[in-house]
């Protein structure tokens, strides 16, 4: 079963979530970090790293001996990526989608592709837990083809957990497309149930069965609880607003370790998230 | 010889655009006749990347050989340089006033970008 943790709204939990579920497990578990503009998920976890892999994504090269400036590529391009004057193209590496199209169209058969880096994947055990995440190189625009290249690296037949990134644009698609239950983390503020219900139309646009866990309750109003009634939207989890929980958050421990009456709260939500994925897709 | 002048207006007392890849109109001025004409670039205000490569483009095809403009970012300042055509960075108000100054050689011309690219 693959669970992704998502949430519309920045800071409300979902890589508390994602380690704290991760943990509480106890079986042998993937935890994917498919936040690669700002991976935090390692900080919470102890251990080895095993493995650093190179991502690159395939770039147009021109062999300017074959070209006789047709402009074919660049009239292809939507991105702008290949540009020419009558000349052998220029090539803008940071506009390319990789689509191919160029080494297509190009009837002199004088484009080939080469490898750009745009990060790296990195694997990491912490006892049951095999973390495996995404570090976008810093200058680098393009999230989804890393978070896919991170997916990538999935077995299938050990439970994930993806702690997506914040947003309802592409690199969240491409994070949660293809799990089997997304758990939307929320915080019971105006500005959280905002951007609830955008993830919410979101995830209804990609068919998935999804759930909402609010994360330091107590802290603002009903106005999610009254949402999530009236969208008829099971509510999973609830996270009380907790200083101690705050405090080992800030130490980089976990809640289920630090706090051993939270345990409980994760092991509910397991049972839930069990439930909830037995029915299936919607 | 014809030169292209940023600007959001079409005639020559328009304000001078300061941006090249965003602005609304290029005026194409033939420097041998003393006639214009405005070329819209309306299609780049809303792109979201790729505005200067592709405003690059669309005066080049006008046949310019010289660019008066605000500013030139990285990207379009390649393609330009590729295209044969010359950039003048100005900070006159007015297409008029940047012809002018062109006309009387009062420009340096620009042989790096002058400011960052938006995107990357």
């Amino acid at each position: 079963m693959r669970i992704a943790i998502a949430s519309g709204k920045g800071g409300t939990g979902k890589t508390t979530v994602s380690v704290n579920l991760a943990r509480t497990m106890g079986v042998p578990v993937q935890l994917l970090d498919c936040d690669v503009e700002e991976p935090n998920t390692h900080l919470f976890l102890k251990g080895d790293k095993v493995k650093e892999e190179i991502v690159t994504i395939p770039i147009p090269q021109v062999h300017e001996a074959l070209c006789d400036g047709c402009g074919e590529c660049s009239k292809f391009c939507e991105y702008h990526a290949i540009v020419t004057f009558g000349t052998a193209p220029l090539i803008f590496p940071e506009m390319c989608h990789s689509c191919g199209g160029c080494t297509r169209v190009c009837p002199k058969k004088a484009i080939t592709e080469v490898g750009r880096r745009i990060g790296v994947v990195e694997t990491m055990m912490s006892e049951s837990i095999t973390l495996i995440g995404g570090r976008l190189d810093v200058g680098v625009a393009m999230a989804p083809p890393l978070i896919r290249a991170v997916k990538e690296r999935l077995q299938k037949d050990i439970p994930a957990i993806l702690d997506a990134p914040p947003g309802t644009s592409c690199p969240v698609i491409a994070a949660i497309r293809d799990t089997d239950l997304v758990l939307l983390v929320t915080e019971p503020t105006p500005f959280g149930l905002n951007d609830l219900s955008l993830a919410v139309d979101m995830v209804r646009e990609l068919k998935i069965p999804f759930g909402v866990i609010v994360n330091r309750m107590g802290s603002g109003d009903d106005r999610v609880h009254i949402y999530c009634q009236k969208e008829a939207i099971p509510l999973l989890l609830e996270i009380p607003d907790d200083r101690k929980i705050a405090e080992s958050y800030s130490r980089g421990i976990l809640m289920v370790d630090a706090l051993p009456e939270y345990r409980e709260f994760f092991e509910s939500l397991m049972e839930k998230i069990t439930k909830l994925g037995k029915k299936g897709r919607t | 010889m014809k030169i292209a002048i940023t600007t959001s207006g079409n005639d020559l007392n328009a304000p001078l655009d300061t941006r090249f890849g965003r602005a609304p109109m290029f005026m194409i001025y033939d420097l041998e006749t003393k006639t214009f004409e405005v070329v819209d670039n309306e299609q780049n205000l809303n792109a979201a990347q790729g505005a200067g490569i592709q405003s690059a483009q669309n005066i080049a095809r006008q046949g310019v050989k010289a660019l008066v403009t605000g500013h030139c970012g990285p990207k379009a300042f390649r393609v330009l340089e590729a295209a044969g055509i010359k950039i003048y960075n100005t900070s006159a108000a007015t297409v008029s006033e940047a012809l002018e100054l062109y006309v009387a050689g009062n420009l340096a011309e620009s042989t790096n970008a002058d400011v960052e690219g938006h995107w990357v």
